[in-house]
């Protein structure tokens, strides 16, 4: 995939006060309100400014604590976004916004409306051939189903998502044909299906940390292979594997914060390629 | 592809001459038959009349193809068929053939018609009853196919090459643009509304080439079609892409049409409606690289060929056997329900073709060489390998030819339709009756066979026929076509391989591929005439005398422990070939023999994939499936053959030792004759297993009571031989390694000789035969099950599956066992550990043999190549480090069960190690204590040689985690297993083959030994990268499961231990 990572915009959205205490998360940790916004902004500005994205930036809304993760809300490929149906309630309304946004982007839009379907943005892993759906909490048969039906060009399969939230919370792309992934046994695995599943072949990065990771992948004019990845006071260990990608500009951004609501990187904005018009 | 009537195209006499005049160019003698209407009038696919017609063919078979030369009685006699050829454009070509010809003939006049020289990609099919398309095969009569509907084809695309570009002629790339854009038009490929338009926008450009408003006006569009629901704003989109071609050619576009659509998910995906066990609605998918499992549009699953061990059908049901991942320690079969039989079978032979045509490399097919050999099971038409050498010849200026519907790229059309270049077209036809001639050869050699056995054989075959009771037309056929490829290719018997490193096609072809040694080549030749010419004289005892004097003049036998003792049973034909080849060339040549031994067994291992069903016989394996009679009878035939020597190599090493090489001869050509029958129970009751006490029950017993005593006696001689060794260094291994040649000779010669005996003796024989005919009445009346029994053999089998490695009611071993279980476990952790942290590293340096070896292989290989390739590296390295190096029997245990594995090792090596950077060395932490059987994985196997004193053993196993075949706790049925010694100067190399059915499906594992003698002046790293590279050349396809790497040290003979 020649323009894999190509991206032009990307979609952000605001932390609402209500992140700290009501929104979703599987261990039970406090979160620091204040240090999240920090480290939202810093990592806003890293797409916009450090790699010259043209960012959207839409505003938190209070009823949604979750509604910084926008990546759940929709699977942009191309120029078509598929808005997602959540798979928890909670978050179903945080689509409302995002598709507004996406149809100013003149995305084609394609809507989840079958209400047996859920599917997540970060069960979503698709590596410029192929998508992998994470079949998990949030996201079931029929949501993956829509989704191949919707980017017909490309082979949809399905892993399992033994642990953890999401497909992409141990695993992301790192490049064109390399997966980055997590140590843990489960993580292992579910590459191995991927791999199985796959008429394509990719490397693979095993990262100590299954939630280091979950990174940013960009290909962009002048920077060329680009990759935002969690700090090394997070994932000390991990850090060091980063350095083997010698081809890639190594951004370290911290999200100590909203790791206790399970946000990883990827969660906290979309990609969007947006060609030139022809 | 439109299906019209019967009577449709019988009255489309008219039209029928208007397109011949259009096709002249391609137009053959053969296309004007005199008396045309008399064949239309003929052409009534009428039933009946086709039944006296077979006795006609018979008188005439040999004529068809030149009938349309010699119009006299045959011209009369032959009814001639117009068949309607829907083509890739949808227009219809009527083109009139012999009724009685094979599909071929009809393939081969579509493609002239069309000036298609890369035809191999295409096919034409049919639709049978239920309206369902079908392959025609090229290697059956029409009428046999087309049965009772109308005679309407059409010509498709049936091997979808993954990567276009590669085609080496833009008109094959035109049809398989127009084959895609009817596979986008009608749903099958299914796009996104993005790749519609530029799709959509390339076909235009190809048909209708630069936007031209004036000329095109502004809904020129509408006219063509690219999406199933096409929508007016696509068509704005198509033109919008449109305009922007200006400039690019036809041929551009039909490149860029091609890159598109290959990305495709569904690109050459063949759907197949199915359940899967829970009665779900599935789809399967067969495509270039394996077979796909949908549910509604997602990819649930997907088995790539090499994890296919097994495809099978039996009824309406498709079973495919996966080889065990590494999270599973068993294989596991698994069922889809099809509609029905007749697409259960249809899968199935989709399969088996398109592995054949994307997975196996082919020989390069040193013309006449193999003739005589060659193998039975393939698909009959080339590979994509094979078409893409062929294609490479092609040095026809670029033939202009019309594409449909054009209205710009007219120049064409000036010229009237498709010019061809004569000599081109006759170059590429020699190639065809190259072909033809080698199919022919081959059938030759198979019918002198059977002439020599024609007794036996017959009634063999006849119970066979009459047994199979198959619905497919092609059946009862079956026994007069002789060429290889129909055996091959559309057998029946349900069975095929589809392994990685393990299949037969796989392991085999890469071999004779790889043979680029001239002397081998001549060796080879020489081979085959020397069996050509035993095939005429039919005994051949001549070589006895030598053995024996060889034998007697030989020092006691020392029997090797390198060559465990093993069931060696060969098959007839190689058997014949390496006898005469032994007599000619004495010891020197040795090496090359065993080579070109190799070589034969290749061959055999490779048709065996069809006869193993049958030599499986008891089980009923293959025989359920619907029979193939040519099949049948011969994996019949070799099924005897092929025992009588394995077990009389048994008899005759253990022999050796105490009679006479004449007494041995005696002893078991006697127990040969008197097994005949039962040589299939003498497999069963080794494997422990049940037999279903069939007609020979006490020759059965006979046989249990000598196996025990030969395990034994194995044993013992592995271990004495290991100790000999030892001490006695390098002598005696070369004294050892001498007699070992030796037996192995002394094998061939037994073999030969017993097919003498065989020869002589019918009776055992014919009740062989009777006793499959029963089988297979009862099998066919039920159309077959495979069933328990088989499991329950495959288990019992699996021991036999280790060969000689695993024995059962060996006590001794079994406190080692324990040990070796757990070492085994300690030293595996150790190795994926090092294998994780060595993986990204080599991941980024790659190697350059890294990169060559990668190469080789196809990508389905690629991840466990680069593990395997990083192993190597650092086998090498560890290699270099090692000082005194013997082998010791656990290696080679490990290996049998590896399926591709490489043993360096070398005894007596000067060089002290150097124990600096230890990169696989950790490894070796635990078996540097402990003994001999540090061989990890393969439990079973280090047990065996426990003792092994005075020796400091390392052993390290490289497994790529995917192929994995140790934990074959599933077991097969051992067909046969060979093993080959070469020797040069420095390095043994033992090639086991061994071939096994597990339930159904045949499995061939190569195993190489490569025994690496030290001398301080070898280089063990160049010598063990070597030998690595040579094994990948001769099985390029085949990919390396294992290597395992076992190095003795010596030491001070200080403490015996266990």
């Amino acid at each position: 995939m020649a323009g894999f990572g190509h991206y032009t915009h990307a979609i952000v959205r605001g932390i609402p006060a209500s992140l700290a205490k009501e929104a979703l998360r599987s261990s039970q940790s406090e979160v620091d309100l204040a240090g999240a916004r920090k480290e939202h902004e810093a990592y806003v500005q890293v797409l916009g400014t450090r790699l010259g994205l043209e960012v959207v930036e839409l505003p938190a809304d209070e009823s949604l604590p979750d509604c910084v993760f926008v990546e759940d809300a929709v699977v942009v490929c191309g120029d078509t976004a598929l808005i997602t149906r959540p798979g928890a309630e909670s978050r179903r309304k945080e689509t409302e916004v995002m598709k507004a946004a996406l149809k100013n982007l003149n995305l084609n839009i394609v809507e989840m409306t079958d209400e047996n379907a859920t599917l997540d943005g970060g069960d979503v892993l698709f590596t410029g051939q192929e998508f992998f759906v994470g079949l998990s909490k949030r996201t079931n048969q029929k949501g993956a189903e829509i989704l191949a039906d919707v980017f017909k060009d490309y082979a949809v399969s399905t892993v399992p998502v033994l642990q953890g939230l999401h497909l992409k919370s141990f695993c992301s792309m790192g490049g064109p044909g390399l997966i980055l992934i997590g140590s843990s046994e489960h993580a292992q695995k579910t590459l191995k299906i991927m791999q199985q599943m796959s008429d394509h072949r990719y490397d693979k990065l095993t990262l100590p940390d299954d939630a280091a990771a979950n990174c940013l992948y960009m290909n962009l004019p002048n920077k060329g292979h680009v990759l935002v990845h969690p700090t090394a006071e997070e994932y000390p260990e991990s850090a060091t594997v980063f350095d083997k990608l010698k081809d890639h500009m190594l951004i370290p951004v911290s999200n100590i914060e909203k790791t206790k609501v399970d946000g990883a990187l990827t969660c906290c904005s979309v990609l969007i390629t947006k060609r030139a018009n022809i | 592809m439109t299906t019209e009537s019967g009577a449709d195209s019988e009255a489309k006499q008219p039209q029928e001459n208007k397109e011949k005049g259009k096709a002249k160019e391609a137009a053959k003698p053969e296309n004007q038959p005199e008396e045309l209407p008399a064949a239309a009038g003929h052409s009534t696919p009428a039933r009946k009349e086709q039944e006296p017609q077979e006795d006609d063919q018979v008188s005439h078979q040999s004529s068809t193809s030149r009938l349309s030369r010699s119009p006299l009685k045959g011209v009369k006699k032959v009814k001639i068929m117009q068949c309607k050829v829907t083509m890739l454009d949808g227009s219809d070509f009527s083109v009139n053939v012999e009724k009685r010809v094979r599909g071929h003939v009809l393939f081969d006049k579509v493609c002239d018609h069309l000036n298609l020289l890369e035809r191999d990609y295409f096919g034409v099919t049919y639709r049978d009853v239920e309206n369902q398309k079908n392959w025609l095969d090229p290697n059956k009569e029409l009428k046999k196919q087309i049965r009772t509907g109308p005679w309407n084809f059409a010509f498709n695309v049936k091997f979808y090459p993954p990567d276009p570009a590669q085609l080496t002629e833009d008109i094959t790339r035109y049809y398989l643009c127009l084959q895609l854009r009817d596979d986008v038009v009608s749903g099958r490929l299914p796009c996104s509304f993005a790749t519609h338009t530029v799709l959509g926008s390339y076909t235009v450009q190809s048909e209708l080439g630069d936007y031209d408003p004036e000329e095109l006006g502004s809904d020129y569009i509408s006219e063509l079609r690219f999406a199933p629901n096409q929508t007016k704003e696509l068509e704005e989109k198509v033109m919008e892409l449109h305009k922007t071609y200006k400039g690019m050619t036809p041929a551009d576009a039909e490149i860029h049409f091609l890159e598109n659509a290959k990305k495709l998910s569904m690109y050459g995906v063949d759907l197949h409606h199915a359940k899967d066990s829970e009665g779900v609605e599935i789809m399967l998918g067969v495509c270039s690289s394996g077979l796909l499992i949908y549910r509604d549009r997602l990819r649930i699953n997907r088995f790539a060929w090499p994890k296919i061990l097994k495809i099978s059908y039996k009824r309406n049901n498709f079973y495919i056997k996966i080889r065990p991942g590494e999270f599973e320690q068993f294989e596991s079969t698994i069922g889809f329900k099809l509609p029905n039989h007749r697409a259960a079978k249809r899968l199935w032979k989709v399969c088996v073709e398109h592995h054949t045509f994307f997975r196996l490399v082919s020989p390069d097919a040193p013309p006449k060489k193999f003739l005589s050999l060659g193998s039975k099971f393939r698909y009959s038409g080339r590979t994509q390998a094979q078409t893409r050498r062929a294609s490479s010849q092609i040095h026809r200026p670029a033939p202009l030819f019309e594409r449909s519907a054009s209205k710009r790229y007219n120049m064409s059309r000036s010229l009237d339709g498709a010019p061809i270049t004569e000599s081109h077209e006759t170059l590429m036809k020699d190639s065809a009756a190259d072909g033809a001639a080698k199919v022919i050869a081959k059938g030759d050699v198979i019918t002198t066979v059977t002439e020599k056995k024609a007794e036996e054989e017959k009634a063999e075959q006849d119970d066979a026929q009459m047994a199979a009771e198959t619905p497919e037309p092609e059946t009862p056929l079956r026994h007069d076509t002789k060429t290889d490829s129909e055996q091959t290719d559309f057998a029946f018997d349900g069975d095929m391989t589809a392994t990685e490193s393990e299949a037969d096609e796989d392991s085999e072809m890469p071999t004779q591929d790889a043979s680029p040694l001239e002397e081998m080549v001549k060796h080879q030749t020489s081979i085959s005439e020397l069996k050509r010419s035993f095939l005429e004289t039919g005994d051949n005892t001549s070589g006895l005398t030598e053995w024996e004097k060889r034998l007697s003049s030989s020092p006691a036998r020392s029997p090797r422990a390198d060559e465990p003792p093993m069931i060696v049973p060969l098959e007839p034909q190689d058997t014949k070939d390496e006898q005469p080849a032994g007599e000619e060339t004495k010891e020197e040549v040795e090496p090359k023999l065993s080579e070109a031994a190799r070589y034969l067994v290749k061959y055999v291992v490779d048709s065996m994939a069809t006869d193993l069903a049958t030599s499986s016989g008891p089980h009923g394996l293959s025989l359920s499936t619907t029979m193939d009679d040519d099949v049948f009878m011969d994996g019949t035939l070799r099924e005897v053959d092929e025992k009588t020597p394995d077990s009389q190599e048994e008899l005759s090493e253990r022999a050796e030792l105490k009679v006479s090489p004449g007494a041995v001869r005696q002893e078991v050509s006697q127990a040969i004759s008197d097994k005949k029958g039962t040589l299939i129970i003498l497999k069963d009751s080794e494997d422990k297993v049940d037999t279903e006490g069939k007609a020979m029950s006490p020759v059965d017993e006979e046989e249990e009571s000598i196996i025990p005593e030969e395990d034994e006696a194995e044993e013992n001689e592995m271990l004495s031989a290991s100790k000999e060794k030892e001490t006695i260094k390098e002598d005696t291994s070369v004294e050892a390694r001498n007699a070992e040649d030796k037996t192995q000779r002394l094998r061939i010669e037994i073999k030969t000789e017993d097919l003498t005996q065989i020869k002589g003796i019918d009776s055992p024989k014919k009740a062989m035969a009777s006793w499959i005919s029963e089988e297979v009445k009862t099998e066919a009346s039920e159309v077959i099950s495979v069933t328990n029994e088989v499991i329950e053999m495959t288990n019992g089998v699996n021991q036999e599956a280790e060969f000689f490695t695993f024995e059962e009611g060996q006590t001794e071993q079994t406190k080692s066992f324990k040990e070796v279980q757990t070492k085994k476990s300690e030293f595996f952790e150790e190795v994926q550990t090092k294998k994780s942290e060595f993986f990204e590293e080599v991941q980024t340096k790659k190697s350059e043999f890294f990169e060559e070896v990668r190469k080789e292989q196809s990508e389905f290989f690629e991840e466990v190549q680069k593990e395997q390739s990083e192993f190597f590296e650092d086998v090498q390295k560890e290699q270099s480090r090692l000082t005194q190096i013997t082998i010791s029997e656990s290696s080679t245990t490990s290996l049998a069960a590896s399926t591709l594995g490489w043993v360096p090792s070398s005894e007596k090596t000067s060089a002290e190690p150097q124990e600096e950077m230890v990169v696989a060395t950790e490894t070796e932490a635990a078996p540097a204590e402990s003994t001999g059987p540090t061989s990890l994985d393969v439990v079973e196997v280090g047990t065996k040689e426990v003792p092994v004193v005075h020796t400091e053993t390392k052993t390290i196993t490289y497994e790529s985690a995917e192929p994995d075949t140790n934990g074959d706790v599933d077991p097969g049925v051992l067909l046969s297993a060979q093993t080959i010694t070469s020797e040069t100067t420095s390095t043994t190399t033992t090639t086991h083959i061994t071939k096994m059915v597990k339930g159904g499906i045949s499995e061939t594992r190569i195993e190489k030994r490569i025994v690496i003698t030290g001398d301080s002046d070898i280089d063990h790293d160049e010598a063990l990268a070597q030998a690595i590279k040579e094994a990948k050349e001769q099985h390029p396809d085949m990919s390396v499961t294992k290597v395992v790497v076992h190095k003795e040290t010596e030491i001070t003979p200080e403490e015996g231990e266990d």
